[in-house]
Formats: structure tokens, C-alpha cells, sequence
């Protein structure tokens, strides 16, 4: 089947889609877009986390036939179309030290951009329910908390 | 594999028909891995992802009418003044990115014994609403819908449409035990509901038998016990007897996730917290 779909703001088309193939790997495979990553493939893990419609989900446990004509944000996205150099979110990540061996660093960098872009000052509790669903197998997760409270204090303008 | 998309209830239910073959398809955090893992490979995925109907929930009466794909995100936000029971259930699912996918119509479709919408709605005296392009719309107490493990009373040209959930006239609660707070399937869970309306209480017990259950005599010992007029501070023995008899109404298994004995007696612990926390919130209502 052929699936059109806007990703990043570029309207895109993929052919030969099986039907039950997954968003991610639509994505990865079909549109090169590698940044969402491949990891439980059950939704689990986070590593696969896009926008879809503007709410945040895990591409693995969406059919690629699902998106057809929906809007989908990736990593690769977040700075805007043809946006250059890394969002403030990223960046936070980057100057935290939030990254080890950087696997579920892309899941986390869109659930903490969704979560900045709902609550722009979170408590420690409300990060923490917001990131639940993503796993860092290198347990840098005291980093990872700091890059989004710096995100946090850049966004506040402190 | 064939993808059909209906843009209309009605087109979904002539689909169904049309085709027993067809998995129906929600949010797909149950469809979705059992097609990656190939564990299920049907003829066709029916999305009902693009059924307006579906998407919707309304008041009937002193009910709500809970389309059967709106996601748990939105039981959050929209609806825990009035059904609180589902939605801190709600919340013990998954995670954020679960929770804008998953619905309680899938939750129901999958029929799982550990569904996390289960127990609430069996507290709360729920009916699912079942419909067919042949013989119309069938409402159905959820407690009757559930008939094994992952078996259900849907029929092969049937969509579940709602689930018609009760405006909560007491206090709720729901208790889940797992290894972390975010994506567990529940080793056990418990809800319990109190309706001082017609003094009565409701409960559910996920995961500790075949299919989610109620507690009747659980149910009924605190409902002729409680001091309903008065309000006066719940007896410890009562809350433990509830929480025996809440036990004592499983059917639990040995299996990855836990043992019977652990989940006998997380139950009981469960449910006597959860009444002490319902029967507490009333009467601070009060």
C-alpha cells in the first residue's frame, strides 16, 4: 500500500508499505529517518518516541497505514523545518553531560521536549512521570534529570 | 495483509461483517506487538482510528458514554471528576507515550485478566456496549463480557462501540502492584468503589484469576457493615475481613510475574487499603 504522510513538515510518500509494519520502521527504513530508534519494538523502552498528530507516542506500536495524512515529528524535526544546529532541549542534553552511549537519547530528548512544551517550569516528580516510559540502559539518569531542569531555567529565561 | 480504513461507524460495522478475518485495530500497543513478534497474522487489520463516533464520550442520563477508542490520556484529563476509579487506573498505565495510544475499548477487545480498566469497571457496575451491522447495538453488564483468559463475549461480527460507565457517587480507588510505577502489567490490582447513594460498595480484582472478577461477599458483608449514617471511622477488623474475603474471591496462578500466595496476599492488603482510603475521602466529604 502506499502511505502519504507529512513528516517534519514535508509532505512524504512511501510505496510497497506492508500493512502491518510499524511507524518506526516507515521511518527508518523508508523515509531514512534513523533518529527514532529501534530498540523493544514492544513500547517499552521510549526509544521510538515521535510526535504523531502532536501527541507523543511510541512509533513501534503505530501501523504505518495509521499516519496516512497525519503530521509526525521526529528528532530530526524539532528545530522547525530546515532548522539548523540542535533545539534548546538538545542542547541541554549536550551541556548536562545527559548522554552516554546515546541510544535512547533521541526518545528522551521528544518526550522532554513534550513535556517542556506542556509544563514549562516541571517539578522533579513531573519529570519523572513524563520519562517513565523511556529506558537508559547506561542508568544516566540523574544527567538526564539535569538536562531537563537546565532546559527548564533556559526556557524561564534564568 | 489488508489494510481497511472505514471513515464511518456504520462503514466499520459493514467491514466486520464483511470480513471475520480482520483484526480490529486501536491504539496497537496490544495489536501492534503481537504483529512485530509474529505471534498473529491476520488477513486484515480493521483501523478504527478514523471512526468519528468512536473518538467521542458523552452523558447518557447519569452515565457516561465512553467511546470505546478514546485514549487513557484523555480519561486523565477529561474525566476524573467523574469517573476517578478508571481514571487513576488510567494513570498506572504504561507510560505518556502509552497513554495517548491505548484505549479502554482496546483494553476490552484484548480482554486480558490483568487489564488495568477491568477492575474500576467492575466496581463501578459498567456495561460495555457491543454492536453488529446484523443485529444492532447489545448492552452488556462487563462483568458478563469477560469469559477467559483473553476471551471475550464479543462475536466474530461485533465492535465493541462504549463502555457505559456509572457518574461516580462515591468515592473510588484502584491498587496495583508491579515491579516499578510505569510499565507494568499488574502482578495484581484491586478497585473499589462506594456507592452511598444506595449503600452499596463495587469491586474488581485484576489479574488473580481467569478473567477480571468482583468480590460479591467481599461486597456485601461491608455494605451491610459500614456505618452509612453516621460516617463513623472504619473498623480495622471489618477493613481486614474485606480485604480476606477480597482474597479469599481470587483464583490466582504461579507465573512469571508472581506467585498465587503473593498475589492472595497483596490482594488482601490492597483492598483494605483501598476501602479505608474510599471510606476515609467520605467522610471527609461529608
Amino acid at each position: 500500500m502506499r502511505v502519504t504522510v507529512t513528516v517534519n513538515g514535508t509532505e512524504r510518500t512511501a510505496d510497497d508499505v506492508w500493512p502491518g509494519e510499524s511507524l518506526l520502521y516507515l521511518l527508518r527504513e523508508r523515509l531514512g529517518l534513523p533518529g527514532a530508534k529501534n530498540a523493544c519494538e514492544q513500547g517499552e523502552c521510549g526509544s521510538c518516541t515521535v510526535y504523531l498528530d502532536g501527541e507523543v507516542v511510541c512509533s513501534c506500536l503505530v501501523a504505518a497505514g495509521q499516519v496516512a495524512g497525519r503530521e509526525v515529528t521526529t528528532v530530526e524535526g524539532l528545530t522547525g523545518a530546515g532548522g539548523a544546529g540542535l533545539h534548546p532541549v538538545q542542547q541541554a542534553f549536550v551541556d548536562a553531560g545527559a548522554v552516554q552511549c546515546g541510544f535512547c537519547t533521541p526518545g528522551l530528548v521528544v518526550a522532554a521536549h513534550d513535556l517542556l512544551a506542556r509544563v514549562p517550569e516541571p517539578a522533579d516528580p513531573e519529570i519523572r512521570e513524563a520519562l517513565a516510559g523511556n529506558l537508559c540502559r547506561c542508568t544516566g539518569y540523574e544527567k538526564i534529570l539535569d538536562a531537563v531542569r537546565l532546559a527548564a531555567r533556559r526556557q524561564a529565561g534564568r | 495483509m489488508d489494510f481497511l480504513q472505514p471513515a464511518t461507524w456504520s462503514e466499520a460495522l459493514a467491514l466486520r461483517a464483511e470480513r471475520p478475518d480482520a483484526l480490529p485495530l486501536a491504539g496497537g500497543t496490544d495489536v501492534m506487538v503481537d504483529l512485530t513478534f509474529d505471534r498473529r497474522r491476520p488477513a486484515a487489520l480493521l483501523d478504527l482510528t478514523r471512526v468519528p463516533d468512536l473518538q467521542e464520550w458523552a452523558l447518557e442520563g447519569d452515565r457516561v458514554r465512553l467511546g470505546a477508542g478514546v485514549p487513557y490520556a484523555r480519561v486523565l484529563t477529561e474525566l476524573a471528576g467523574r469517573l476517578p476509579g478508571l481514571a487513576i487506573a488510567a494513570r498506572t498505565v504504561g507510560s505518556p507515550q502509552i497513554r495517548t495510544r491505548g484505549t479502554v475499548g482496546g483494553n476490552l477487545g484484548s480482554a486480558s485478566p490483568a487489564g488495568d480498566a477491568h477492575p474500576p469497571l467492575l466496581a463501578a457496575g459498567a456495561e460495555v456496549e457491543l454492536a453488529s451491522a446484523a443485529r444492532g447495538t447489545r448492552r452488556l453488564p462487563v462483568a458478563d463480557f469477560f469469559t477467559g483468559p483473553k476471551r471475550s463475549a464479543l462475536a466474530a461480527d461485533e465492535l465493541i462501540a462504549a463502555v457505559l460507565v456509572p457518574v461516580a457517587a462515591g468515592p473510588q480507588q484502584f491498587c496495583k502492584v508491579g515491579t516499578r510505577n510505569a510499565m507494568v502489567i499488574a502482578v495484581t490490582s484491586v478497585a473499589v468503589a462506594l456507592h452511598p447513594d444506595r449503600r452499596a460498595v463495587g469491586t474488581g480484582i485484576g489479574s488473580a484469576a481467569p478473567t477480571p472478577r468482583r468480590a460479591p461477599k467481599a461486597e456485601q458483608l461491608v455494605a451491610e457493615e459500614l456505618d452509612w449514617a453516621g460516617r463513623t471511622a472504619l473498623d480495622d477488623g471489618l477493613a481486614a475481613e474485606f480485604g480476606h474475603r477480597v482474597a479469599a474471591a481470587a483464583a490466582p496462578i504461579d507465573d512469571v510475574r508472581g506467585s498465587a500466595a503473593y498475589r492472595r496476599h497483596a490482594l488482601a492488603v490492597m483492598a483494605r487499603r483501598a476501602l479505608t482510603w474510599a471510606w476515609d475521602d467520605l467522610r471527609r466529604a461529608a
